[in-house]
């Protein structure tokens, strides 16, 4: 690769702007629902005209709240479902009410089935300079039973538009911990993966949450999951692969080949800097404040037809909930938590000395960083701490 | 002196000792029969509910008689339970007679024979009664046959009633009238007067019961309970007729009550005698004692920040039963609370209730023991009734606990389970009576320790309700005796030691390790539970590590979702006491204090 291929695969050009807020697009809209996702979208895709109208109005909401962003990221559902003429438009009016910095990270989660090189050639119009693609598996079978739209050789001919297109930043996600899913063909995926030179790795071990299609085979029996040994063997031996081929392991699902192309989306998130989230069922986040935006498209687009912002709840807050927050969330990624945040009187205690001990955590300078065991265990290593 | 007959209710839990003295109540037309409340003497909830009398109370009963006098009967209310023997032994103290309430299906039990020989001692007036025989299993000529075998009495005095139906009720006041002899004393003489209860009012103080046996007593005088010393001025006297109703005077004969600023039910004693100040009796009346707790148990609040509401609460029920008494203690697992001492294991169970019931307190109790006592090598001898005080095993040369004579009355079809379950329980020494046919008494010296657990309700399981139940305690003996502990990774969780004789440790030990395998939540390294004789294991149970506990997905909208959820199990961790580095959640300490074996 030379000087001028990585200049443009998004190098940071101001690497100041790490407090810049994000954008958040949500695109309701799926062909068809994977049995095992719990994102909200509907398969209705006509709706998208009016949820193109009700969503501009929302931008008008929020013209001069946030100031200049630096990322943009259109998730789902399916972006990719929305026709040229309504992503035309979204993206000129996104430009006409926000800032968006110079170098701003545009991000568009992607369908296999649904790239082709005149989408592409589109996107690079927009601006759009990474892309999320939602490969899951380089397994038929395992494709066919997390009801993917597309097969092993419509994702391999995506990637290989993608890269004819000139997408050099971009991303795969993968899903493992599928039933009857053998190691072997995890790796075989990843393998596959690796060939089409991604920037970015998403790997997910498949969660079944109760309330999807999953969740209730789960409840009849009729779909077992993995144990949580099984499930550490995959994790451990997906992290140690990826480091092996030069990934870094940032968070807890996440792995970038270099620093610079983790998601600055994304870790907007989990280092609490601002974000505004636009759709149905969007999250945003500003100043210690967050809400989000009613579940249902219907209800979405009546609200801003009649002037309403279309919002569900909010919440302020309190410095302890923020703490706890950043805690948390901090210790999904590599970087950790600073250590005032995680003993705000300064005071570690044995706790601290029990999950070095333990190898959970690892401390370095100011920070303790989680360690891989650490990883496996986030969700109860904030209770370790004061 | 007025036509006075002093008189109490002698039965077996559940022969309708309540109901009948309802119907006495409802004759003299002290209430309203729109406002009768069935049970109007059982004025607790947990009475209520478990259908027996805890506190003694009393009510004064006007009747005229079939020839015109007129009455004032006293029906004073005996506990039905063996835990507040002491109790009943002075309300009978207090009367001259007592109806003898048998159930005409279930026939003469172990409680009434106890409950009879009390009655004996005092010499009272006993007149038989045959309840229920409105049911169609009432087999009154049987009953009659145990009365005249077992318990000895003239089959011909009996009394027939249904106090559920109201039928027999003129018969029976017409009896007390007839048959128990009015009080004796002397107005004269200088006033004696036994306590049989106190009672805690919030605005008038204590509320103390008594039967003036000679003398007077009137608002104004100084009174002194002749155990303390202590000296009060009466504030006002009077009877109970549901409610208090004052009086000028009370005087020998008379029962009442005397309200004399006296601040908490701990200041006077059952039992004890009140005289003047003035012009006291030279000696007291006879039968007093301190009444002594058996089993003992510490109480922790679930949250360590409820210990001064509980402190507070202790304090307050106290004020109504002078027979708990407590402490301070404290435990490295559980925090601050209270060693507490009961009468038996009832007592405990409702000071638990009400503690919770009236005062909503969270608490945990740690495991009933007795009191043992354990001979040195420096030739003393220690009496310890909490684990945490058991001595230095190297200094103990001898181990005694106390025993009690367990008298059970069981149809013969039973005597197998029942001798099974004495055995069991470390029973010896037993004897067996056939005071009728079909019907076997068993005796048995038991140690208490066997008792106080679910002995009782192991007893009616096996003799599906027949079986019935009265013990005294006789002594301490020899025993094999050992302390069990609890080690969660290693560390002593010392509010789960217990003494126990040598034979039950294991299987004390295995139901514990078993119970806090299931309720310790899995933690992200392996836990060892173990139980263990000094340092000797003998049971252990493992719970396994997390192996994995993380989501994959954490974005924007699922920050909230999270946060909400640590902060639930934030809360939850701090009411959980940790034991070297391993968090027990409250529910664990009380699945395994849990005494059922099950």
């Amino acid at each position: 690769m030379n000087i001028k291929d990585r200049a443009k695969r998004g190098n940071r050009m101001n690497p100041q702007s790490d407090n810049m807020p994000g954008l958040y697009i949500h695109i309701p809209f799926c062909k068809t629902k994977c049995p095992y996702c719990d994102f909200y979208s509907v398969t209705n895709v006509d709706l998208a005209e009016e949820w193109l109208t009700a969503i501009l109005k929302e931008m008008s909401h929020y013209s001069n709240i946030f100031g200049t962003f630096d990322t943009l990221y259109l998730g789902g559902g399916t972006p990719t479902v929305l026709s040229n003429t309504v992503l035309v438009s979204l993206f000129r009016e996104l430009r006409r009410h926000f800032n968006f910095h110079d170098d701003t990270e545009i991000t568009v989660e992607a369908n296999p089935n649904d790239i082709t090189l005149e989408k592409l050639a589109l996107f690079k119009l927009l601006g759009v300079n990474r892309l999320s693609i939602g490969a899951q598996s380089f397994n038929d079978e395992e494709l066919l039973l997390l009801k993917r739209r597309h097969s092993v050789k419509g994702i391999e001919e995506a990637l290989y538009c993608v890269n004819q297109a000139g997408f050099l930043n971009f991303g795969i996600d993968l899903i493992y911990g599928i039933p009857g899913q053998p190691m072997a063909s995890w790796i075989t995926s990843l393998q596959k993966a690796l060939g089409f030179k991604p920037t970015h790795l998403s790997c997910y071990q498949l969660t079944i949450e109760q309330t999807t299609p999953f969740g209730k085979m789960l409840q009849e029996g009729n779909l077992q999951g993995i144990g949580e040994k099984q499930g550490k063997d995959f994790f451990l031996t997906t992290s140690r692969f990826l480091e092996n081929n030069g990934f870094m392991h940032y968070e807890i699902s996440n792995f970038s080949r270099k620093k610079r192309f983790r998601s600055r989306h994304n870790l907007k998130y989990w280092k609490h800097v601002p974000y505004l989230g636009l759709g149905p069922g969007a999250h945003s986040y500003l100043n210690g404040k967050r809400w989000w935006n009613v579940k249902s498209v219907k209800d979405y687009c009546y609200q801003l037809s009649q002037g309403l912002k279309p919002i569900q709840a909010s919440e302020s807050l309190s410095p302890e909930q923020l703490r706890l927050e950043k805690l948390f969330l901090g210790l999904r990624t590599n970087e950790g938590i600073k250590i005032d945040v995680a003993f705000p009187d300064y005071q570690t205690s044995a706790s601290l000395e029990n999950m070095v001990k333990n190898r959970l955590i690892t401390v370095r300078g100011d920070r303790l960083i989680p360690t891989k065991k650490g990883f496996l265990m986030a969700d109860r290593l904030p209770l370790l701490f004061p | 002196m007025k036509q006075i007959r002093n008189f109490s209710i002698i039965a077996h839990i559940d022969h309708g000792k309540s109901t009948l003295a309802d119907r006495l109540i409802q004759f003299a037309h002290l209430v309203d029969d729109r406002q009768f409340r069935d049970q109007i003497l059982d004025n607790m909830d947990i009475e209520r509910e478990r259908g027996i009398t805890i506190k003694s109370q009393s009510v004064n009963l006007p009747y005229t008689s079939r020839s015109g006098e007129e009455f004032e009967l006293n029906l004073i209310d005996t506990p039905g339970h063996v835990d507040f023997s002491y109790e009943v032994s002075r309300a009978l103290a207090s009367c001259e007679g007592v109806l003898l309430l048998v159930d005409a299906t279930q026939g003469v039990e172990a409680q009434t024979l106890a409950n009879l020989y009390a009655a004996m001692e005092h010499n009272l007036v006993i007149i038989p009664v045959i309840n229920k025989i409105d049911l169609p299993s009432a087999n009154i000529d049987g009953v009659k046959e145990e009365i005249e075998h077992e318990l000895g009495l003239d089959p011909e005095s009996t009394l027939l009633c249904s106090a559920k139906e109201g039928r027999g009720i003129q018969e029976i006041l017409e009896a007390i009238v007839a048959r128990v002899p009015p009080p004796k004393g002397d107005i004269d003489k200088p006033l004696a007067a036994l306590i049989f209860d106190a009672q805690y009012d919030s605005f008038r103080g204590t509320i103390v019961s008594c039967r003036i046996f000679d003398g007077t007593l009137k608002p104004g005088s100084v009174i002194r309970p002749m155990s303390t010393g202590a000296t009060y001025k009466v504030e006002e006297v009077g009877i109970f007729r549901l409610k208090p109703e004052p009086v000028k005077e009370l005087s020998a004969g008379m029962v009442g009550y005397i309200i004399a600023g006296i601040k908490t039910v701990g200041d006077t004693r059952i039992g004890d005698t009140i005289t003047l100040d003035a012009n006291p009796v030279s000696e007291p009346l006879p039968g007093f004692r301190e009444v002594k707790p058996v089993v003992f148990s510490s109480i922790y609040p679930i949250a360590s920040d409820d210990y001064q509401s509980l402190a507070e609460s202790l304090e307050k029920y106290k004020l109504n039963d002078a027979a708990l008494i407590y402490q301070k203690d404290s435990s490295a697992a559980l925090g601050q609370g209270f060693r507490c001492g009961f009468l038996g294991l009832l007592h405990l169970e409702i000071v638990q209730e009400r503690l919770e019931r009236e005062f909503d307190q969270s608490i945990i109790l740690t495991v009933p023991s007795v009191q043992y006592r354990f001979g040195l090598a420096d030739g003393t001898t220690v009496t310890v009734d909490n684990p945490a005080h058991y001595p230095d095993p190297t200094y103990i040369r001898t181990t005694e606990e106390p025993y009690i004579r367990a008298n059970i009355l069981v149809p013969e079809r039973y005597v197998g389970a029942v001798m099974k379950l004495c055995l069991d329980r470390r029973g010896v020494n037993q004897r067996m009576n056939y005071p009728t046919p079909g019907r076997v008494e068993i005796t048995f010296d038991m140690p208490l320790a066997e008792v106080v657990f679910d002995f009782y309700d192991k007893l009616k399981s096996i003799t599906q309700g027949y079986g019935s139940f009265d013990y005294e305690l006789i002594d301490y003996r020899e025993s094999d005796l050992v302390k069990l502990d609890i080690l969660v990774n290693g560390e002593k969780v010392d509010a789960l030691s217990i003494i126990v004789h040598k034979e039950r440790a294991r299987d004390r030990a295995v139901i514990v390790c078993d119970r806090l395998r299931e309720e310790i939540p899995r933690q992200q390294f392996k836990i060892a539970i173990q139980g263990a004789i000094g340092g000797k294991i003998i049971a252990r149970s493992t719970i396994t590590p997390f192996r994995k506990d993380v989501t994959a997905k954490c974005y924007g909208g699922d920050i909230s979702r999270k946060r909400k959820l640590l902060e639930k199990q934030k809360k939850g961790k701090k009411r959980m006491s940790v034991v070297g580095n391993v968090e027990i959640p409250q529910s664990a300490f009380l699945a395994a204090l849990k005494t059922d074996n099950e």
